[in-house]
């Protein structure tokens, strides 16, 4: 098995780490740097718990060698709160209860974000479509779609406030 | 779950690809997508002693329409670097446009957390019958570019499954790009898949390429997901429609033909009877489909 030397700036801090060539990036954020926030649901490419940013793109993190992330850029759930100040996706949740257990919700957000970044003002149908890839066991999914829209108008009302908070993430 | 051990290479060439493919043989393969490979790595149903990564070579993304005369009537094709991501394929306009079937495919391939990954070259290399892309290069007649240490070779799509989880890349061979003819005026195109949840394979789904004239099927290509061994064309209900109009009674043949040339296996997904009828069912509307579609495109008037 062959080891490597990997730089990746995750949150926006380069780290660099020796990794096994088979080491999951969902196991290199949570064993290596301790950034629990991303879960491991299924385990079989199913669930979309794990997702994270990778180059921005939305991707589940126990399908991607950690490997094959260097030289990348990860975003994870751990950046979106800023100076003791929620994320509006975080608010979202919290106001429109899109959550239950919290267990699917990290990776709900990361693709919500990455819904948001590439359609800022989307229909239910587009939000919807935006999320099929990550399963919700709890909610039926009504009030996660609430959330997204909630943070889709409030990113609306202030995005000088956002593109400042995306910069310092 | 954790894959097996194995060494990692990350070339920054297709050459240097096609060297670490040459020196490693059976041991090796290629990473892509990895949405496919690396879950059946962490199942251990593929164990491969070393993976060799193409997403550090250059050059292989790209989406290029060609065009023989300059414009879309004089034939020509769309090239599709094999790493293009399947997103890609959703998010282009001109996949929008002009390659419908192609657009449906891309939109209910797993799901999109999945297709900012996976890509085209790789969902047809791993030669799964329950992949989309087979079927819907099969009714586009594309063609495939596999490069090795001797140089490049194209492979019509027709000759391109062989087996269950086999194509007719050889060792040492790379997929580099898929060319799907560019369609000329008359064509129209549909894909209809039914799946038990987004990302889920296919219990059935059909792939239609069809050229209309007038209130006719000049020329048609059918091809079938999840339910033959390999991915194949319905040819007999291609014979069906071909200058035939779409009618209820010939659409209704042709959906029999096809429910009847398939030869689907029971199981999680439905019986054997279920999916067979469900091939018939969703022909005649992937048919319907495509020739509206083709109605929509020709010019005020009808088809010459």
């Amino acid at each position: 098995m062959s080891r490597h030397a990997i730089t990746v700036t995750v949150n926006g801090q380069p780290q660099t780490r020796e990794v096994d060539s088979r080491l999951l990036l969902v196991h290199f954020l949570r064993e290596e740097l301790e950034l629990t926030g991303t879960h491991i649901g299924c385990d079989t490419t199913s669930c979309g718990a794990c997702t994270v940013l990778l180059d921005g793109r939305a991707v589940k993190s126990c399908t991607v060698f950690a490997v094959q992330a260097d030289g990348a850029a990860v975003e994870t759930i751990e950046a979106l709160a800023a100076d003791g100040k929620l994320h509006p996706l975080q608010e979202g949740f919290w106001e429109k209860h899109g959550l239950q257990c919290g267990y699917c919700t990290p990776g709900m957000i990361m693709s919500a974000k990455h819904l948001l970044e590439k359609h800022p003002d989307p229909t239910e149908e587009e939000i919807r479509w935006g999320i099929s890839g990550n399963l919700c066991r709890c909610t039926g999914y009504n009030k996660i779609v609430e959330a997204i829209r909630y943070a889709a108008e409030k990113l609306a009302e202030a995005p000088a406030e956002a593109a400042a908070e995306e910069v310092s993430a | 779950m954790i894959p097996g051990s194995f060494d990692y290479h990350a070339p920054a060439t297709l050459e240097e690809a096609i060297e670490l493919l040459a020196r490693h043989g059976d041991e090796a393969k290629l990473l892509a997508g990895g949405q496919s490979l690396i879950p059946a790595m962490r199942f251990r149903l593929a164990v491969p002693g070393v993976l060799i990564d193409l997403n550090r070579v250059s050059g292989l993304s790209y989406l290029h329409e060609t065009l023989d005369d300059g414009d879309a009537n004089g034939g020509g094709h769309l090239a599709i670097g094999a790493l293009t991501r399947e997103s890609e394929l959703e998010a282009s306009g001109l996949v929008g446009g002009r390659y419908p079937l192609l657009a449906d495919a891309a939109r209910v391939i797993a799901d999109p957390l999945v297709r900012n990954l996976a890509t085209v070259g790789g969902n047809l290399a791993h030669a799964d019958p329950a992949n989309d892309h087979p079927a819907a290069m099969l009714a586009y007649d594309a063609e495939i570019d596999a490069r090795g240490a001797g140089g490049v070779r194209t492979i019509p799509i027709d000759q391109f499954f062989t087996g269950l989880f086999e194509s007719a890349l050889q060792p040492g061979e790379v997929l580099t790009e898929i060319r799907v003819p560019v369609p000329g005026p008359g064509s129209g195109g549909a894909y209809l898949k039914l799946e038990r949840k987004v990302g889920d394979y296919a219990v059935a789904a059909v792939a239609v390429q069809l050229v209309a004239a007038g209130e006719r099927i000049e020329s048609i290509r059918i091809g079938l997901t999840n339910v033959n061994p390999v991915p194949m064309r319905a040819t007999d209900a291609e014979a069906a429609l071909t200058g035939e109009a779409p009618t209820d009674e010939t659409l209704e043949a042709a959906g029999r033909a096809a429910a009847a040339q398939c030869d689907p296996a029971a199981d999680l997904r439905g019986p054997v009877e279920y999916k067979r009828d469900l091939v018939r069912v969703l022909t005649k509307r992937a048919v319907r489909r495509a020739f509206e579609r083709a109605r929509q495109g020709l010019p005020e008037g009808g088809a010459q």
